[in-house]
């Protein structure tokens, strides 16, 4: 037999401005099963929770509503309250007549008597609530990382300075990512390799990380705490244990000619390389795409025959190996707009006209100039650089609204760069408004303007085109009451907007994880949640969220390595108990579940699999649907699904939803 | 029909809808009474005989609300709610049910102004219409075999199902 006890909240006046409490209460108490009703001004405070515990153990009740405010706010709380009186936690619901009733309702009669009708619903289905245990999962304390960048350097290493193992997983045959490739850093301008290359040594030789260069995740499966994921390892073609990376290799390798990625196609490179000289793990890998190996079928191998330690072997292939984890930090980075995107300057067609990352790899002492500003066209030094911010941000023609971030700051620092290696040279800076928010950033583009003596330009470029061996920029003034501005210059640099990886929509969804419009990942909230996603134990670092400086990858690192660490402080996690099950009769081939299995592959989670019930002779009788209740997220769509109603959702049962429905009164 | 005021239903999902309705009474906007919100955790979890049930229970008007496409909580639910309302709303044709009183639509929990609309909305659209006083006529009409020319021939209707 129910007895339901009904609690009705006044918080303040908030609800009981417009709803009369007090006869709510009145008529709750004649709804059948309803043994006990009261109304409090503040249920949630502590004489309020002492107010339910009492009348649990008082009046024996096997059933709680309260009716206050939305339960997304404080069902916590008050099944918190009841387990602690000693009644199961989800034999407590809460009917919510703040949000959708006194607040959105003028006071008066009817929003009383809806306020009555919420909770009477409410009633009626708790009768039908059962005892539910929450389930307890093992954690695994092992964090995957997704991407050797900095933000993903960070993370690895705070998470593997915590006591943890990590798994880190870069898809170039080196970590380092894009702070790797500049040259110094604003606003200190500090050599970007010199901080960054003995992290990148740190994480190669820390005992809690392992690391898989030249590798990619295939596939994710599980859920928090219980990842599985599939890593492939592609074929490296040189066995890292026995190279000892003496360069005889890449020295005599015939395949000369390939553009070199790291420095953004500036330089050539081999068919076997290592990325850069400061390439951790510093061991070439064969290109497979390009060597004339296995290109033109076995004709060469001159690498092979030529190594001295026999490191080579063109038989490896593809691996793909199984790994448990249970976090996973996202730091796959971000991608540069770049080739044709900018028909208008010219990009693509004028060598001298080149990005952002490629003046980088140009300023860089370890670049192909040797740090050197020299133009890619004829190796000249330019006596007049231009530099144009925004080429591609801001600019809802080119699809990209948002602020790319980091360019001012970046062009500042190229400027400043050029003026320090070449003080005759002319810079000019084309720009919309110069953002430059974060800590001695604005004293940097003062210092910029004002003592390098950078010529900025408020305005935007229509556009570039060659003559007399000169790039003629045409622009405009927009301090100068627009009047066009034309310029003749040597080098154009184009800050071009930074964009997601064009492989993070597979990403996220092999994550499983959100992503917004422009593909960058979302987070959970945007404020308060920035490093999380909204898969429980998938967190983000770096500019794989938003476009960002590296301060801010770095932080968010440490954030989101911070998030795993709290993750695997505990040795079992406790997940809600609304999950799916199926019914079961004993014995089990007279289940209702007739094994159509249609709900196997609306299941988001995977969570369901067939079933073979087999008699004693070991001969299959019946197949039937089993749930994994560690992997169901209990959104209930194998419910609807279930042509004779086999499968059920703990607290959202059938039987629940069907009561609710036919209480509904006017 | 001036006084007449609608019953209406709304079967919502807990992530997206409910909080949207939440945001709205946080956000003080009004919307009228008529409405009782059911929480669900999942769009996807809505079984149509639930529909039903709420009809059978007497309500005029039924709301159907979940989280925008690709936004879902569960990665699909909504979708699998999509694809359930088109199907059946061509069931539902054919017995001469009154489609126009089932509202389909997506909410999320940023908007709460929305919520308050689609509520409105229903309601004004819902006295347009009067009570519901057909439904149990359907109910009670016996199946006719071979069934007339009208309905054999029927044009299948693709209207936009997202409002």
């Amino acid at each position: 037999m129910s007895r339901i006890g009904v609690f009705i909240c006044h918080c303040g006046e908030n609800i009981a401005s417009t709803v009369d409490c007090e006869s709510v209460a009145k008529s709750a108490s004649e709804i059948p099963g309803v043994s006990f009703s009261i109304d409090y001004k503040y249920m949630c405070s502590d004489p309020g929770q002492s107010k339910i515990k009492n009348a649990i153990i008082e009046h024996k009740l096997n059933g709680v509503v309260v009716a206050a405010c939305s339960p997304r706010m404080h069902e916590p709380t008050f099944r918190k309250a009841c387990a602690e009186a000693g009644l199961n936690p989800y034999l407590c619901e809460m009917a919510n007549i703040r949000e959708h009733c006194s607040w959105v309702h003028p006071k008066g009669e009817e929003t009383t008597f809806k306020a009555f009708e919420i909770l009477r619903m409410l009633v009626e289905k708790v009768k039908r609530n059962t005892k539910l245990l929450p389930i307890k999962v093992p954690v695994t304390k092992t964090a995957i990382v997704l991407g050797g960048g900095v933000a993903g350097i960070q993370a690895a290493l705070d998470i593997a300075n915590a006591g943890h193992k990590v798994l880190m997983i870069e898809k170039d045959p080196s970590i380092g990512g894009h702070m790797a490739m500049l040259s110094e850093t604003f606003p200190t301008l500090d050599c970007s390799q010199c901080i960054l290359t003995p992290r990148m040594v740190e994480v190669a030789q820390h005992p809690n990380i392992t690391l898989y260069n030249y590798a990619e995740l295939e596939s994710l499966d599980g859920f928090i705490g219980n990842f599985k994921a599939r890593i492939r390892l592609k074929a490296k073609s040189v066995d890292p244990k026995i190279c000892t990376a003496c360069g005889v290799c890449w020295s005599k390798c015939p395949v000369k000619k390939i553009p070199d990625e790291f420095n953004t196609g500036l330089s050539k490179r081999t068919a076997i390389y290592v990325p850069f000289p400061q390439a951790v793990p510093n061991k070439p890998v064969i290109d497979r795409t390009q060597c004339t190996y296995f290109v033109k079928n076995g004709k060469c191998g001159v690498c092979k025959k030529l190594c001295p330690a026999s490191a080579i072997d063109f038989e490896t292939k593809d691996e793909i190996i199984e790994v448990n984890a249970g976090a996973v930090v996202v730091a796959t980075g971000f991608e540069i707009k770049h080739t044709d995107f900018f028909p208008e300057y010219g990009y693509g067609r004028y060598k001298d006209v080149i990005d952002g990352l490629q003046f980088e790899r140009l300023a860089s002492a370890s670049g192909p100039t040797l740090g050197e500003i020299k133009r890619p066209s004829d190796g000249k030094v330019p006596e007049t650089i231009v530099f144009i911010a925004c080429a591609g941000s801001r600019d809802k023609a080119k699809g990209i609204e948002y602020c790319s971030k980091i360019c001012c700051m970046y062009t500042a620092k190229h400027a400043m760069l050029y003026k320090h290696k070449f003080h005759e040279g002319k810079a000019y800076v084309f720009y919309i408004d110069i953002r430059a928010n974060g800590k001695n950033y604005d004293e940097f583009v003062r210092r910029t303007i004002e003592e390098d003596d950078v010529n900025y330009i408020r305005g935007r470029v229509s556009r570039i085109y060659e003559s007399n061996g000169k790039l003629i920029v045409k622009g405009v003034d927009t301090l100068l009451n627009a009047q066009p501005v034309e310029i003749e210059a040597d080098m154009v640099v184009l800050a071009t907007a930074i964009v997601a990886n064009a492989d993070s929509e597979s990403v996220a969804q092999k994550l499983h994880i959100g992503y917004d419009k422009h593909h960058f990942l979302s987070e959970a909230h945007p404020k308060l949640r920035p490093v999380e996603t909204n898969t429980g134990g998938i967190f983000l670092a770096g500019a794989c969220q938003a476009p960002k400086d590296i301060p801010e990858s770095v932080s968010q690192g440490s954030a989101a390595a911070s998030k795993v660490t709290i993750l695997f402080s505990n040795d079992e996690l406790t997940r809600e108990p609304q999950v799916a099950f199926v019914n079961r009769t004993f014995p089990p081939q007279y289940s209702s579940c007739t094994g159509c299995l249609l709900c196997i592959p609306v299941c988001p989670y995977k969570a369901i699999e067939k079933e073979e019930i087999k008699n004693r002779n070991g001969e299959v009788v019946k197949t039937v649907a089993y749930v994994n209740g560690g992997l169901c997220q209990g959104c209930g769509t194998c419910v609807a699904f279930c042509r004779n109603k086999s499968i059920d959702i703990q607290g959202f049962t059938n039987e629940q939803m069907f009561t609710e429905v036919m209480a509904l009164n006017f | 029909m001036e006084d007449f005021e609608p019953k209406l239903a709304a079967f919502v999902c807990n992530w997206c809808t409910y909080a949207g309705a939440d945001l709205t009474g946080t956000s003080r906007m009004k919307y009228p009474s008529n409405v009782r919100i059911l929480r669900f955790p999942c769009t996807g979890r809505i079984d149509f005989m639930l529909v039903m049930k709420a009809f059978d229970s007497g309500v005029d008007g039924l709301i159907v609300s979940g989280c925008h496409p690709n936004d879902c909580h569960y990665t699909s639910g909504n979708f699998h709610a999509q694809r359930r309302w088109v199907v059946f709303k061509e069931v539902l044709d054919i017995m001469g049910f009154d489609t126009r009183r089932i509202f389909f639509t997506w909410v999320s929990a940023a908007e709460g102004a929305k919520w308050a609309k689609v509520v409105t909305d229903a309601v004004e659209e819902l006295k347009k219409l009067g009570p519901y006083s057909e439904f149990k006529k359907i109910l009670l009409k016996k199946l006719q075999f071979p069934l007339d020319n009208k309905t054999a021939d029927r044009e299948i209707k693709t209207e936009p199902v997202i409002s």
